[in-house]
């Protein structure tokens, strides 16, 4: 027998693999099939917010400076931050590479 | 006591519906489906059906609105014919695979193209594999009673899934027929309040219908399949509690002259009525001939198939449904493949009729019985043949 690749037995499902328990969603790792991911330059960065504002998934949050960091578990590298950036200051560097 | 009125069937149906006490109606008008839904829309208008009916601007929607009524726990009723039920099946699927007891009267009428109003079994085909059980009426009085069994079925906690109920467009529709309408009381005692196994509630909340991940696509359609096959006893145990108390007995497979039976006919729908016609002139004749109709197709009745035909000689498949470039009619396809593995196996051969309205007749009946003779021995070079198509 081949090795099982399913996560779950059938008989285990909910009716209809309903999901019973709300806001489960923030488990799943939603970043990891992410190629690109934007990295801030603090020198240039004014706070502004605006990566934080167009982000579609919740990914920037503000830290005690001021300047607003990225949670890569949710980052699936789209861009939209770096190109909404009015500064230019996040870049998109390749996933895995020291950027 | 229950009364016997003079009825359009379409008015039938949608009586049936209101004695199920539906809650929500959501239908856009087709031909030959419009009569069910707009006479429901009347009863609703006039306060005499306490439920939403919701006027859609396409069947898509249609579907869409009684999967979110479903899912808010409210018993939901919808009908539709041919290119509405093309153009609705996407959200088939989805009623199916959350497990929601919808039920829908398909009034049964060609595809196009060329386009065409009448009737045949193209719509009942494109929904074959949506996971809806399906039942098929013969006549009026069917088409009103497997209403009820419907809704018995499928709100089931043992089944939970949705179910269409069958019947031929015009042939049956649009006909008047002598119909028992049920005594309310009598309804009521068959059907139950819907209780849902689980709904959309802000107070608990849930997910319905999330991403299947290929970790857990496959289990989720598993689970699915068992689903319609644990449906089986309970179609059956439905259908006899609807006889203990109406007084007519519905099975999965229909016999009908099967005693000795050599040579058999199976049919799916109002033809059938004039199959049982053809098979008395041709038994008076002294002609070994019976016939099967199949009352349930999904499911598929394959072991109820594999018994009545039992000991029997040669097969006549007729599919109302020509499936282009296929090896024969879909459910003469199913019939082969339910009897490939028994060891003593009738010769099943198909004939495509009956397209679009085009008549079946008594003769047409015979002719097939005849030639299903002599086909035996010839060599076969094709797996099914259109019958009174002109050259």
């Amino acid at each position: 027998m081949a090795k099982e690749t399913g996560a779950i037995s059938w008989k285990e499902l909910s009716l209809g693999t309903a999901i019973l328990e709300p806001g489960s969603s923030s488990k799943l790792k939603t970043g990891d099939w992410r190629s690109m991911k934007p990295v801030t330059d603090r020198e240039c960065c004014i706070k502004c917010g605006m990566c934080y504002i167009f982000c579609p998934d919740m990914v920037y949050s503000r830290d005690d400076e001021g300047y607003y960091v990225q949670n890569y578990y949710y980052c699936k590298g789209c861009g939209i931050c770096a190109h909404e950036c009015p500064k230019d200051c996040i870049s998109m560097v390749e996933e895995g590479s020291n950027g | 006591m229950a009364k016997r009125l003079g009825v359009e069937v379409s008015i039938a149906v949608a009586e049936a519906a209101k004695q199920c006490n539906v809650d929500v109606i959501s239908a856009y008008p087709i031909t030959p489906q419009t009569h069910i839904v707009e006479h429901l829309s009347e009863l609703v208008a006039d306060g005499e059906l306490d439920a939403e009916f919701i006027p859609v601007e396409s069947e898509h929607t249609a579907m869409s609105t009684c999967v979110g009524a479903s899912a808010a726990g409210a018993r939901t009723f919808t009908a539709t014919s041919s290119q509405g039920l093309a153009l609705m099946v996407e959200i088939l699927y989805i009623a199916s695979a959350l497990r929601l007891p919808v039920v829908m009267s398909m009034v049964n009428r060609a595809l196009s193209g060329p386009i065409s109003i009448w009737n045949d079994h193209c719509d009942l085909m494109l929904s074959r594999d949506t996971g809806w059980i399906q039942t098929v009426a013969e006549n009026g009085q069917e088409a009103y009673d497997l209403i009820f069994h419907a809704y018995r079925v499928a709100e089931d906690h043992r089944v939970l899934l949705p179910v269409i109920v069958n019947l031929d467009g015009f042939t049956l529709s649009h006909v008047i027929e002598p119909i028992e309408y049920f005594d309310q009381a009598e309804v009521d005692s068959y059907l139950k309040p819907y209780v849902p196994a689980m709904r959309l509630d802000p107070k608990h909340p849930i997910t319905m219908g999330p991403v299947g991940m290929p970790e857990v696509y496959t289990e989720a359609r598993k689970a699915q399949e068992e689903a319609i096959k644990a449906a089986r006893p309970v179609i059956a145990e439905a259908w006899q509690a609807f006889g203990d108390q109406f007084g007519r007995y519905y099975r999965a497979v229909e016999s009908y002259q099967m005693d000795g039976a050599e040579t058999v006919l199976i049919t799916m729908g109002s033809i059938g009525e004039t199959a049982m016609t053809a098979v008395d002139e041709m038994r008076s004749r002294g002609k070994k001939v019976g016939l099967l109709r199949i009352r349930l197709f999904r499911p598929f009745p394959v072991e109820e198939l594999r018994k009545a035909l039992k000991g029997v000689k040669r097969v006549g498949v007729i599919d109302r449904a020509l499936p282009f470039g296929a090896s024969g009619g879909p459910v003469a396809a199913e019939v082969r493949s339910a009897l490939y593995h028994q060891t003593d196996r009738p010769f099943v051969y198909n004939y495509i009729a009956g397209l679009g309205g085009r008549d079946v007749t008594v003769e047409n009946f015979e002719e097939m019985a005849s030639e299903l003779e002599s086909l035996e021995k010839s060599e076969l070079t094709e797996f099914y043949k259109i019958i009174n198509v002109r050259e």
